[in-house]
């Protein structure tokens, strides 16, 4: 079936009849927002639809700019939008996270945003949707990409903890998501201690606290002494300026979560001495997985490795085609 | 297997030297033989497969991945071994996962058409972390950043040996060195290396500044030149064996000097190139290092000299214990028996004060030589770097002003501060490369240095960052000469931060053609 009622502008994704953007690179009349984080939610949209956790995140990293009108849709209730009918359904990204889900003319389009399939304790888990067309991501989309399961990636950063007592564990995370995935997980795997966190961390992770999220006793990391450090668990956004500011810590080990760790020389060119696997993106058996579940007419691939995936979801059977939209960052920086 | 995989895993991310250390302490301490004995064959470069090519993973891979997707895949990794090892399809197979000493002993007796068997095998087996291990040690490059010298320093660490007493015994023994693990731990006499071409570890000597030379009794003294190129040591015992200042055998690479090697002595000198009894450029030594063989090609352009410096032992006699005097006399007369090609004597230079050899030293503008060697006329042939009996008394440093141009992060304690440094000179109005300087600065000045390339970055390549074209560094350094590798068509030997000059504007710094005229 061809689908000519969505294309791809130089502003995003965009969905005729309905005239609206999905997540748009730079400021529309109205925009539907699949999750919180920078390049698929920019501010000033005259009007935006999103859950409303990712409306208190547009919120809170943009204050006046979120948007004109900000209508919090819950997961599977149904908008309708000149003709074309839209539903957000769980992503299992990150709290708040959505795909969109489009019907028009009879044909269903979904649009996955960034997804995964594994648990996450900070939000609730990917369903999957049959359709016409399944928009994916391909953050991960190469078959070097398998994550381990997180709960072994936490107990060999907690080994490391125990392994040295007189240092500290600096662990850098993305300060949405990432950050609050890895502050339960590790309250999961029985770590009660205070974590110490960066001033750039503080905000979203009073926001989790407040949308319900618990993750144990946190303490901003400015003030405290390097002694009182030794031991500890750092947290700490990942920046090219991160291993300045890391002086005032007693001899930090160097832990980053990400699912770009899988790969040796990517996380040793960043200094990373205990590279933690932990990704909220769908590694390559959760892209194919998600594909079989969707049962697509068609293939729509985004941002990341498209090539592969296409070229895989080809010999599997499927039509499938590149997608290139403006603004989404294959990194997750 | 396992614990071998996690140990290189470690070592991979683990940047400081001690780490290092501490980590292969720990795998020595613990894993049991003949395991940690194939893993230290492993990390010293002792064993190799000739059974397996990376040809050969290649197709294995392919067998199961489809050709686009593993080149995809090949392009965003950049390692055939790690590629392979997280994208490998993995089928279940019968079997625990085999230990590292079973896999040597079957790579060893498998032919290259059943290799491939075995390694799918394990491949199947082994977890990816363990699969990437398998095919580092299966292609021969494990890349962890250990070097033999490392390896061998952990076990000297961990049993509290002197690293000197292993090396002296290591050419003499074979992996998976159960010997040499029964000794360290006590429950075993040092293994008799007695015949064997082992490896004497080398007399050195300290550097001397001229106000401390002008304390000591010239008469006590002979000079030599100081030659400028490799310290080697001569073996042969049982054996023909060229050994580097470190221990290393660089033979293979020198295949005409180990031809040559006279039964039955033990000698001590210098590698060079020499042509029609000139010094070549250190840089035509440099072609031939680091190299497994020698092509016809390298041997006729690049033809390797040995001029001797010493002799330590002859037809089984140890002679550390005698006199310089009595050694160089042994050493003339062993000269003299018979023709020796490819050998020569370093001279003694005749003189009788400290003004006189300085104005040699000064004026000796022949190529190869860097400064003058002073070893007293008394002195034993002693291991290490006794203070005393040999002095090294280099000619003063030659310096430029060069401009910063790239910064990359340190290792170690260094690991957070900018302090490897790639500095060039003008041509044409442009700054291009002559040389890489990580030393000559205090801790204070590394923190100021660190401050202003971030102030300064004009780009990121991973941790290299470039920087804009104003700091000018004073480069001391002791020799240039022509290079391919830089850009310039010129590299300096030992170069070093003499001072940064804060003062100085970018624009008057030097130029390659005021550098020109100092090549040697």
């Amino acid at each position: 079936m061809a689908i000519d009622w969505l294309k791809v502008t130089p502003r995003g994704l965009y969905c005729e009849p309905g005239d609206f953007f999905i997540d748009p690179a730079s400021a529309v009349e109205r925009a539907v927002i699949t999750h919180g984080h920078g390049d698929h939610a920019r501010p000033g949209n005259a009007h935006v639809l999103a859950t409303a956790e990712t409306i208190a995140i547009m919120r809170r990293r943009m204050g006046e700019t979120a948007g004109g009108t900000l209508d919090a849709a819950a997961y599977g209730e149904t908008r309708t939008l000149g003709g074309v009918s839209v539903r957000l359904v769980p992503a299992g990204h990150i709290l708040g996270s959505a795909q969109a889900v489009l019907e028009h003319d009879g044909a269903r389009v979904v649009i996955s945003g960034d997804y995964k399939r594994r648990a996450d304790p900070t939000c609730p888990p990917f369903e999957p949707v049959p359709c016409d067309v399944f928009i994916t991501e391909a953050t991960f989309g190469l078959p070097v990409f398998r994550h381990p399961p997180d709960g072994e990636e936490i107990e060999r950063l907690l080994h490391s903890v125990k392994l040295y007592p007189e240092r500290c564990h600096l662990v850098g995370v993305y300060a949405l998501g990432k950050c609050q995935r890895v502050l339960m997980l590790l309250r999961r795997a029985g770590y009660l201690d205070p974590v110490y966190l960066h001033g750039a961390l503080i905000g979203l992770v009073e926001l989790y606290q407040s949308l319900g999220v618990a993750m144990g006793e946190v303490r901003p990391v400015a003030g405290v002494s390097r002694d009182d450090l030794r031991g500890k668990i750092v947290m700490a956004p990942p920046s090219g300026d991160a291993d300045a500011w890391a002086r005032r810590l007693p001899d930090p080990v160097v832990a980053f979560a990400s699912g770009w760790m899988r790969v040796r020389q990517r996380a040793k060119q960043r200094g990373v001495e205990l590279p933690l696997v932990i990704s909220d993106h769908a590694d390559w058996d959760e892209l194919l997985q998600t594909i079989a579940d969707c049962a697509p007419g068609e293939i729509w691939v985004t941002h990341g490795a498209e090539e592969a995936l296409v070229r895989q979801a080809t010999l599997s059977g499927y039509r499938a085609r590149a997608l290139a939209v403006p603004g989404f960052e294959a990194e997750e920086e | 297997m396992e614990r071998f995989a996690r140990l290189l895993d470690a070592l991979v991310f683990t940047p400081a030297r001690l780490g290092k250390l501490r980590l292969m302490q720990d795998y020595f301490a613990s894993a049991g033989d003949p395991e940690r004995g194939w893993a230290l064959a492993a990390l010293t470069g002792e064993i190799a497969f000739a059974a397996v090519k990376p040809m050969q993973i290649r197709a294995l891979a392919l067998e199961r991945l489809d050709e686009e997707l593993f080149a995809l895949s090949y392009d965003f990794v950049g390692d055939l071994a790690e590629t392979v090892a997280l994208a490998w399809p993995q089928r279940p197979a019968q079997g625990a996962v085999p230990a590292l000493a079973a896999i040597v002993a079957a790579l060893t007796a498998t032919t290259r058409e059943d290799a491939g068997s075995l390694l799918e095998r394990w491949l199947d087996l082994l977890d990816p972390t363990g699969r990437w291990a398998l095919l580092k040690l299966v292609t021969g490059a494990l890349r962890v950043g250990v070097s033999a010298r490392l390896a061998k320093t952990a076990l000297a660490e961990q049993w509290r040996v002197p690293l000197d007493e292993i090396e002296q015994v290591w050419h003499g023994l074979a992996p998976p060195y159960e010997p040499l693990f029964s000794w360290l731990e006590g429950r075993a006499p040092r293994p008799d290396t007695a015949g064997r071409p082992t490896f004497t570890p080398l007399m050195l000597a300290q550097p001397i500044e001229d106000e401390e030379l002008a304390r000591l009794d010239p008469a006590a003294y002979r000079a030599e030149w100081k030659w400028d190129g490799i310290r080697v040591q001569l073996v042969a015992r049982g054996g023909r064996r060229l050994y580097s200042r470190t221990g290393d055998d660089v033979g293979p690479a020198f295949p005409e000097i180990t031809a040559a090697l006279p039964e039955d002595a033990v000698l001590d000198g210098e590698l060079l190139v020499v042509r029609q009894g000139a010094v070549a450029p250190f840089n035509d030594l440099q072609q031939r290092l680091n190299r497994k063989t020698a092509t016809p090609k390298m041997l006729r352009d690049f033809p390797a000299w040995v001029r001797l410096y010493d002799i330590i032992e002859e037809a089984g006699e140890d002679l550390r214990a005698l006199p310089f005097d009595a050694r160089r006399a042994r050493l003339e007369a062993w000269y003299r028996r018979a023709p020796r090609p490819l050998f020569d004597l370093s001279p003694l230079l005749p003189f009788s004060d400290w003004d006189e050899l300085g104005r040699l030293r000064d004026g000796a503008r022949e190529r190869g030589i860097e400064g003058i060697m002073l070893k007293r006329g008394d002195s034993p042939y002693l291991t290490g770097r006794p203070k005393g009996p040999w002095f090294k008394w280099k000619r003063a440093a030659l310096a430029v002003d060069a401009v910063l141009m790239y910064a990359q992060r340190g290792h170690g304690k260094r690991s957070s501060f900018y302090s490897d440094y790639t500095f060039g000179v003008w041509r044409e109005g442009e700054l291009v490369p002559v040389g890489k300087a990580y030393f000559g600065f205090t801790d204070d000045e590394l923190r100021m240095l660190d401050r202003w390339i971030r102030a300064h970055t004009i780009e990121r390549f991973g941790p290299v960052r470039a920087v804009e074209p104003a700091l000018v560094l004073e480069i001391a350094f002791d020799s240039v000469h022509r290079s391919t590798r830089h850009k310039s068509g010129l590299a300096m030997r030992f170069p070093r931060i003499h001072r940064i000059r804060w003062d100085k504007p970018a624009a008057e710094a030097d130029t390659v053609e005021a550098l020109t005229p100092l090549v040697t």
